[in-house]
């Protein structure tokens, strides 16, 4: 019986699979700096509570837009209430949100992308060209609309790019549905008698998750940058909720003698949409098998 | 006309079917028949585009809905009509009486699975066993393949295995549920020469030592007068010529036949210079009148003008061409 056609020990297997990972990490720093960036940005909304030295929402009359400082790392608002400890909270409300809209557009879009695939004909076409629709308005414009339309919220919010953010998940899935749909092995399974459900559980979706991912790990940043304009002007994160967009936005009136007001959550908006676009950056190159990383 | 008997299994009789397309149909089966029966090996010879694989895939049922449509002509698989079964019946009739072996072994297994799962899942869809008894079961398949470790293959992605390897995985999901039937689809065309061997000897022990017929579609005499019990040649989605491979090799009788051999080295002359069949197969989106061979045949003449019938020359022996015809008839 020494036919085989592989005589590599298990091990080895296992450890060249570890040292591909390593290596493709290695090679693309900007991703490990992305993929820090999300890792902190993740501590920080499981501890701020922990990390932050104040409650977010207490006054302090008498340190009403106080400059950093030991006491006040990141400076003070216009009623006193520390900005550090609000941008370490800002993060659950303004990142939080995003991985929420991102989650459920994703599972959301991915299924009705692969029943679109895979059912065909007039539901395809009709599920389609509502896609196309959305994806005809801006994707701004008609968040706000929808934000707006459904009273302003952060629940309200979240649906609203939530939907706005379907189109581009179902347009994925379906795609990949479709290709994967003609590959030899989904063949070969319906020729053993598999049932479509079957297929689109075992066969399609796992194959077509990698790019999902991708796309919603890319998403992540813009995203944040929706969540927070949403709140920028008044239809996301309502006050006294510490959101980095709301703080944007009434920072603004302080912008020329108390810089400090609107930069941090206005920094802490750009690093952590920049660290996520990098992350899904690295993702991408490492995922996509035209790159060969398979 | 006397044939080995046996259950028929699958019994296509004079299909035919188009695709259509933007251009107009393209008639890809043109009046087919063709039977298999209980533990024979049958083989579907041909270039490619002839319809080897549109006939197999049609008695299953996988062609794509919507662009194949049969214009005449049946088939009974199993003595039910495919067309007309419900899509849970299909189900049932694929995997459990009739599975497949695809040709390219590369792509016919899912990347983000276990073998073992892929294995284990196909058993148990069509078997009452339970986990432990159908993985048993898969490693006890995977050993007839002649894979050494089979419990480690069990655990391995395809990737990690060869291409060989990989066939031998396929060919044990193939067998796993013990059909009637089973369609090897050019099952050695994407792999080297010397595994070649070894598959085609798996195929035909494991067929054996479980009385599966098996239908092997090749475009490879040599392969083919190997394994095969009879064979049908099929040229430009007719049947050109059927009967024992033994027959069918000593004396062939349709001159596309005659071609195919002569293509292969050493199998009927040796130090000979081998030949190749000029041009190509006719349009079938516009198939010439008479004998669709006709241009490319070197004993053409007038009463190729007129489509042959496939008609019998001899016992066990049919084969579509007018000079065949006439001389059995005079003989």
């Amino acid at each position: 019986m020494a036919v085989d056609g592989i005589g590599a020990p298990r091990q080895a297997v296992s450890r060249f699979r570890e040292g591909r990972l390593w290596y493709r990490v290695k090679g693309s720093p900007l991703t490990l700096v992305g993929a820090a960036i999300a890792l902190v940005v993740l501590f920080v909304i499981i501890a701020a509570p922990l990390l932050a030295p104040y409650p977010p929402d207490k006054i302090s009359l008498s340190a009403r837009l106080a400059a950093p400082s030991l006491q006040h790392v990141f400076g003070t608002d216009e009623v006193g209430r520390d900005l550090f400890s609000r941008v370490l909270f800002g993060a659950r409300a303004s990142c939080g949100i995003a991985f929420a809209i991102v989650i459920l557009s994703t599972v959301i879009g991915s299924i009705i992308g692969c029943l679109s695939g895979v059912v065909g004909g007039i539901v395809d076409t009709a599920i389609m060209r509502l896609m196309d629709v959305f994806l005809a308005l801006p994707a701004l414009i008609l968040a706000m609309a929808l934000s707006a339309a459904l009273g302003p919220s952060l629940f309200n919010a979240m649906l609203a790019v939530a939907v706005v953010r379907v189109p581009a998940y179902v347009r994925l899935a379906r795609g990949q549905t479709l290709s994967l749909r003609n590959r030899t092995y989904v063949k070969a399974s319906r020729s053993f008698g598999a049932s479509p459900a079957y297929l689109l559980r075992w066969h399609i979706l796992p194959n077509a998750l990698s790019p999902i991912i991708v796309q919603a790990t890319l998403d992540l940043g813009g995203t944040i940058l929706t969540a927070a304009a949403l709140s920028f002007i008044g239809l996301g994160a309502q006050p006294p909720t510490s959101e980095w967009g709301s703080m944007v936005s009434s920072g603004r009136n302080y912008f020329l003698d108390q810089w400090w007001y609107i930069t941090f959550p206005g920094l802490a908006i750009l690093i952590s949409a920049m660290g996520f676009n990098l992350l899904g950056d690295g993702l991408r190159d490492m995922l996509d098998p035209r790159l060969g990383g398979r | 006309m006397s044939e080995p008997s046996g259950d028929v299994l699958l019994e296509i009789s004079d299909l035919s079917l188009v695709f259509r397309t933007s251009r107009g149909p393209i008639k890809a089966l043109n009046g087919v028949s063709l039977n298999v029966r209980a533990g024979e090996i049958v083989g579907i010879v041909g270039e490619s585009g002839c319809g080897k694989s549109v006939t197999m895939m049609a008695a299953t049922r996988l062609l794509p809905k919507g662009s194949a449509h049969i214009t005449a002509g049946g088939i009974r698989l199993f003595g039910n009509d495919p067309m007309k079964l419900s899509e849970r019946e299909l189900q049932h009739v694929r995997g459990k009486l009739v599975s497949t072996i695809f040709q390219e072994p590369m792509n016919a297994l899912n990347p983000t699975r276990r073998i073992g799962e892929q294995i284990v899942e196909i058993i148990r869809r069509h078997q009452r066993l339970d986990a432990k008894a159908a993985t048993s079961k898969a490693i006890g398949l995977l050993r007839d393949m002649l894979i050494s470790e089979p419990e480690r293959i069990m655990q391995a992605y395809p990737f990690e295995l060869s291409g060989g390897m990989r066939q031998r995985v396929l060919i044990a999901m193939a067998f796993s549920c013990e059909p009637k039937l089973i369609i090897a689809d050019e099952p050695t065309t994407a792999l080297d020469v010397t595994v070649q061997a070894l598959i085609l000897s798996l195929i035909k022990h494991k067929a054996a030592s479980t009385g599966t017929a098996v239908v092997f579609i090749s475009h490879d005499m040599a392969v083919v007068s190997q394994l095969c019990d009879r064979l049908y040649v099929l040229y430009a989605g007719r049947v050109a010529e059927a009967g024992t491979t033994a027959s069918v090799l000593a004396a062939p009788a349709h001159p596309y036949t005659r071609a195919l051999i002569r293509c292969l080295p050493g199998l009927v002359a040796p130090k000979q210079p081998l030949e190749q069949i000029l041009g190509t197969l006719p349009d079938l989106l516009d198939p010439p009148a008479g004998c669709l061979f006709k241009a490319r045949c070197r004993e053409a003449d007038e009463r190729c003008k007129a489509v042959p019938p496939l008609a019998a020359i001899g016992a066990a022996r049919r084969a579509a061409c007018w000079r065949r015809i006439e001389e059995t008839q005079s003989a």
